[in-house]
């Protein structure tokens, strides 16, 4: 599938910001991050920027994005429809909650920090179940997708939330949680690799279920249909990463681990000298995950490709 | 809307004869003019007169070789929308514009209220949709909608485009819920099959396999044995013609 920067932007950044909102309502209502308003706000802006960049990035992709709003009415039958639906949902809570915070109510800051939270889990859910429930592409019909969604998102938001409370000197929890989480990514990300790169189960489809010629034999494409690229071959044919998967499964993993070790490494450290450390583990912890999305996207074959290469 | 309507008595659905199908393109060619005036039209075409040309197209003709050595055969085979009657193109759209008839069973995009997210072409296993870039929505067969309830034009001719353009026969409307009608009996006595039943989308259109090739025949020896013209010697073709009577 072709990893169109605006998705690939959108998820990455939205889940971020999802993932921040979360562990700052959760957090902050357990009293295990600075009770202080300005950090409250300064992550809740934080939240709300990545958040609001990641849709409208994703608005980018929209033939029509004028008519993007039409995109909430469909919620009982589609996740697309249902992220929309909950993404905006979330807002409410996440104003109230940035209300709260500047008028110093903590009861109010409280519920609707929760609130947000619950929002955001919801979100990234929906946004993981759009790739999950797509029966036409193998490696996102997958149960550990939309978990992959949620565990990512939490570590980006956790390693964004922790250098902001070191600034505040309470860095320990998010620094914590940011590196079990890491360490759950990779073995997440593993154990997913592993089960795509199995061979196809027998029932997945092939050239010979897809025209019906199995009968004859096995079947091999002989004339394709057009000798130029469609808009069908580009978004579903994509093949660059075939490449450089290795590398770039590596180089994610990789990423994964330094922004572990280096939140591990922060833990015992005072307020300035653990964000030190924390700033770029974000930073990396955030590339790591984009560039796991692009490989998302690129590594995921459709049936489509099963009538123009003979494989998916 | 992109809820699923309940399942419709009237089916209507085209029947591909991969057994007689020559891969001419004129149903594509056809679908392309007439679509591109039609329900749907403009379908853009991209850079037509240089290198990269490329356009929207609701029907691709593609060709396959299927089995090995005497049993194998080139096959011609049309793909486009199988108006399936599950189909999760409808069901993932977020805006409704994605629908599916509840009278006839037919699959249409409403491209006045589709965002061009692109996200039901990601959920056609059969690749029946493709984005019109220039509009900024997405667009696919439309069982040629507008020909076939188009009293302005004679009644014969109120088929798809494909369908009435083909030299050869091969492909078959009708409606595919009726058991007893011309394409359902086609089905039934050629064994018309489903794509990638598998998916579980339950499409209408139908393949008939191409029949079975008649088993050849070892060279006999009678054929083997010379013939009268076989024999140059004149003198030895008149006893052989002489002796044979």
């Amino acid at each position: 599938m072709n990893p169109a920067p605006s998705i690939v932007l959108f998820t990455t950044a939205s889940g971020a910001g999802y993932g921040l909102l979360f562990w700052l309502g959760l957090l902050r209502a357990l009293g295990l991050v600075p009770a202080s308003p300005a950090f409250g706000l300064m992550a809740l802006l934080l939240a709300l920027l990545l958040i609001t960049f990641g849709l409208l990035s994703s608005l980018k992709h929209l033939g029509r994005p004028e008519r993007a709003w039409r995109a909430l009415s469909q919620w009982r039958s589609s996740w697309l429809s249902r992220e929309g639906v909950a993404a905006l949902a979330t807002y409410v809570p996440a104003g109230l909650l940035f209300l709260a915070l500047l008028l110093g109510n903590a009861p109010l800051a409280m519920l609707t920090g929760l609130l947000a939270a619950a929002g955001a889990v919801a979100t990234v859910w929906c946004t993981g179940m759009i790739y999950a429930s797509l029966r036409t592409v193998r490696q996102w019909h997958h149960p550990m997708v939309p978990w992959g969604y949620l565990v990512f998102a939490g570590f980006c938001g956790a390693a964004l939330l922790a250098p902001l409370a070191a600034l505040w000197g309470q860095a320990r929890i998010p620094a914590i949680i940011a590196a079990l989480l890491g360490a759950g990514a990779i073995a997440l990300k593993r154990a997913y690799w592993d089960s795509i790169d199995a061979p196809k189960p027998a029932a997945a489809p092939t050239i010979e279920s897809a025209t019906g010629l199995g009968r004859i034999g096995a079947t091999r494409p002989l004339d394709p249909p057009h000798t130029e690229q469609t808009w069908l071959t580009r978004e579903m044919s994509f093949r660059v990463a075939r490449a450089h998967r290795v590398k770039l499964r590596r180089l994610t993993l990789t990423g994964f681990a330094l922004a572990t070790v280096l939140a591990l490494f922060a833990l015992p450290l005072p307020g300035a000298l653990a964000a030190l450390l924390l700033v770029p583990a974000a930073a990396i912890a955030c590339a790591a995950i984009l560039a796991e999305r692009w490989l998302m996207f690129a590594e995921a074959t459709h049936t489509v490709s099963l009538y123009y290469s003979g494989d998916a | 809307m992109t809820e699923l309507p309940p399942p419709s008595a009237k089916k209507l659905g085209l029947v591909i004869d991969l057994d007689t199908c020559v891969g001419c393109q004129a149903c594509a060619t056809n679908c392309k003019e007439w679509n591109t005036g039609g329900h749907l039209g403009p379908l853009p075409d991209l850079h037509a007169y240089s290198a990269g040309a490329e356009g929207v197209w609701f029907n691709r003709v593609h060709s396959y070789e299927a089995g090995e050595g005497e049993a194998g055969r080139t096959v011609h085979f049309p793909r486009s929308c199988l108006h399936c009657e599950t189909p999760a193109c409808v069901t993932v759209c977020p805006t409704g514009a994605s629908y599916k008839r509840a009278e006839d069973g037919i699959v249409l995009v409403n491209t006045d209220t589709c965002i061009g997210c692109g996200l039901c072409a990601w959920a056609c296993p059969y690749g029946a949709r493709e984005m019109d870039e220039d509009e900024g929505v997405m667009k696919k067969c439309t069982l040629c909608v507008d020909r076939i309830y188009n009293e302005t034009i004679p009644e014969p001719q109120r088929q798809p485009a494909c369908v009435i353009t083909c030299p050869v026969g091969a492909r078959h409307f009708g409606d595919l819920g009726d058991p007893t009608s011309k394409v359902s009996r086609l089905v039934a006595e050629r064994g018309g099959y489903d794509l990638m039943p598998e998916m579980g989308y339950a499409p209408v259109n139908k393949y008939l396999p191409p029949r079975e090739k008649p088993a050849m025949k070892p060279a006999s020896l009678e054929e083997a044995a010379p013939t009268p013209l076989d024999i140059r010697n004149p003198l030895l073709r008149w006893l052989d013609r002489a002796l044979s009577r």
